[in-house]
């Protein structure tokens, strides 16, 4: 378009909102240089996690005798362990681990969390009332009991634990997006959309989960950190992934306790890599809520 | 519109050429108290047995002040609220007791145009997504291509460029945005629309092009209004019929050019009273009746007629009985004992 076809202020808006894709993030992360860090952060361990064979130096479950608590150096950057298995090797395949579960465990309760929470909300009345009690129930045991007690009737196992983690994050995320529910139900859209004579589930799950993704999306992303963190916990417990796959917690166990003192990258890189990954979903959650709202947007 | 001023068209009485009517209607709402075990501790009389008829092709106005049940009217006629009692007929048939299939077909006839630009449209949805949708839910217009078309027509029918249809809500201005919601109602081919306080939240240029805009799809596509407003100026201009609410009761009821020429209700009379007159000797030599003390709770109506705690014509017997709604002229309707 020619800059004299240019008529109205509308239209110098609409070339103005033309940018590429790559502009756009350049500008997310001077606003949100935070959200640019748990970004990279995310970002390095979704690489890991996905290129973990090509990364990793050492077969992560290779146990070399010649080769045991050898200290970080330049054959083994991040050293062994007493099993003669070398820990960055490790780390980057428990990145897939972590990530793995944390996606799983996160995002199938979160979404199942938003449709109920929006049910809850969009019914209201008795159903709503016998909802939350029973959401209660369930928020009354902490997380890590509540997955403890649930890996201990399904027995450990990866997908165990994903469930183990998924279920306590149902009703926590219910909670959420009912508040948020409850507030979009009283805008006219919902009743311009009831008016058009639409079903109850195209109300949901078109008219008013769209309008709740901002908590959802904060709540995801937390609960990505949260579950790698319970992921690591249970592991760490023996309950969760078992011996001999990589897993965050599972390097923290045993070994790491007893050389503590003497061979302190055991447990230290292991401990950094929860850190960095909690830290990076969470920052990265809190800027993501402010890109996907679309009247934040363009602010 | 003299056909319409001059019929009979009784509030509550049966009439073959009555498009809707209202009969008895009460919207009440519960307050409840307790957290698990809820009980009624009262009552909210938003809509206390009003009735009234309407025809093909007229527009009513229904004004009031805020909280007088206007709203709440038009949200019964919409099926959006389960009323407490009494019967809406649309067509002949109780709008309350209709089957899926059948509801689905009212609600294509029926349609709404609500008061708040900002908050109508869903803002995560493109207008042309918006204005689709419905054609597809009803099986209107099958074809993806044929209902892309048909959103371009009903953007231009509503005087908006076809280029909004890859628009957010938030991207437009409050004017566009109610010819947006306009565009929506009329995409499911509706007879007949409540237009909520429709232009109440534009300002008053934007306003007359949108009245304009009501105006010409009235007359192109024969459709009737309940027009909802508190805006006096604006009922005058577009309304056949005008009734007068007040805490839940209609108090008046007549062709527009009567009510707002001989106005017989004195609260009908002191709300025409506070129209500002545009002319700053006039309004500066003119007596103001001002009616004095609070509109009471719905909650807790006065006995006897509503109105009369504020009303300068109160007899004893206005505090004991309810007023009947009366045919004091031909088409003309007041619920007053003294005049």
């Amino acid at each position: 378009m020619a800059a004299t076809d240019v008529t109205s202020v509308s239209e110098i808006d609409e070339l103005r909102s033309q940018k590429n894709i790559f502009q756009k993030f350049a500008e997310l992360f001077r606003k949100q240089p935070l959200g640019a860090v748990g970004f990279a952060v995310v970002i390095a361990m979704i690489i890991m996690a996905i290129f973990a064979n090509i990364i990793s130096p050492y077969d992560p479950e290779l146990n070399d005798f010649a080769a045991m608590l050898v200290a970080p150096g330049a054959d083994y950057w991040l050293g062994t362990d007493q099993f003669g298995r070398d820990i960055l090797s490790r780390l980057v395949y428990g990145a897939r681990t972590a990530l793995f579960v944390g996606f799983a465990a996160s995002f199938v309760g979160a979404s199942c969390g938003l449709v109920l929470g929006v049910m809850s909300a969009y019914f209201g009345g008795t159903f709503d009332l016998i909802f939350q009690r029973v959401m209660d129930v369930f928020m009354s045991f902490p997380l890590i009991i509540m997955a403890l007690a649930i890996v201990s009737i399904f027995g450990p196992s990866t997908q165990n634990v994903i469930i183990a983690i998924t279920i306590p994050f149902i009703p926590r995320c219910a909670r959420v997006v009912r508040s948020n529910a409850l507030a979009i139900r009283e805008i006219p859209y919902v009743d311009a959309a009831r008016a058009l004579g639409f079903g109850h589930a195209r109300i949901i799950l078109r008219h008013m989960a769209p309008n709740v993704m901002a908590p959802f999306l904060i709540m995801l992303t937390s609960f990505v950190g949260q579950a790698i963190l319970t992921e690591a916990s249970l592991s760490y417990l023996g309950l969760g992934v078992q011996e001999p796959t990589p897993a965050w917690g599972l390097m923290l166990q045993g070994g790491a306790e007893e050389y503590i003192e003497s061979e302190p990258w055991i447990a230290i890189f292991p401990g950094v890599a929860i850190s960095m990954a909690v830290f990076g979903f969470n920052l990265f959650g809190d800027s993501v809520r402010d890109v996907l709202d679309p009247r934040l947007r363009t602010q | 519109m003299s056909a319409v001023a001059g019929s009979t068209a009784a509030p509550g009485a049966a009439g073959q050429m009555d498009f809707l009517q209202v009969s008895n209607l009460k919207m009440y709402f519960p307050v409840t108290e307790g957290i698990l075990i809820q009980r009624k501790v009262a009552e909210v009389k938003a809509v206390d047995d009003i009735s009234f008829a309407m025809h093909k092709g007229e527009t009513l106005g229904l004004v009031g002040e805020s909280g007088c049940g206007k709203t709440t009217t038009g949200r019964c006629i919409l099926q959006l609220e389960k009323v407490t009692s009494g019967q809406i007929l649309y067509d002949g048939k109780d709008v309350s007791k209709l089957n899926k299939a059948d509801l689905s077909q009212y609600r294509q006839k029926v349609q709404v145009i609500f008061q708040d630009p900002f908050s109508s449209l869903n803002p995560r949805m493109k207008i042309g997504e918006i204005l689709a949708e419905p054609m597809r839910v009803h099986g209107i217009i099958p074809d993806a291509r044929k209902r892309d078309e048909r959103v371009m027509e009903l953007l231009n029918i509503c005087g908006l460029s076809t280029r909004f249809a890859d628009r957010y809500p938030h991207e437009m201005s409050g004017g566009q945005r109610q010819r947006v919601g306009i565009a929506r109602a009329l995409s499911v081919n509706p007879e007949f629309i409540v237009c909520d306080e429709a232009v109440s939240a534009l300002d008053v240029s934007i306003q007359a092009q949108v009245i304009n805009l009501l105006e010409d799809l009235r007359d192109e596509f024969g459709l009737t209004y309940l027009f909802i407003s508190h805006d006096l100026s604006v009922v005058r201009h577009i309304c056949h019929r005008v009734a007068v609410m007040y805490l839940g009761n209609m108090v008046e009821l007549a062709s527009c050019d009567e009510l707002f020429d001989n106005p017989i209700h004195p609260y009908t009379r002191a709300l025409l009273d506070a129209v500002p007159i545009p002319d700053p000797t006039v309004e500066a030599a003119r007596q103001h009746k001002i009616v004095t003390g609070e509109i009471p709770s719905p909650m807790n109506p006065p006995p006897g007629c509503v109105f009369h705690p504020r009303c300068e014509l109160a007899v004893d017997s206005c505090k004991q009985a309810a007023p009947e709604f009366r045919e004091i002229k031909p088409g003309h309707w007041v619920a007053c004992t003294e005049v």
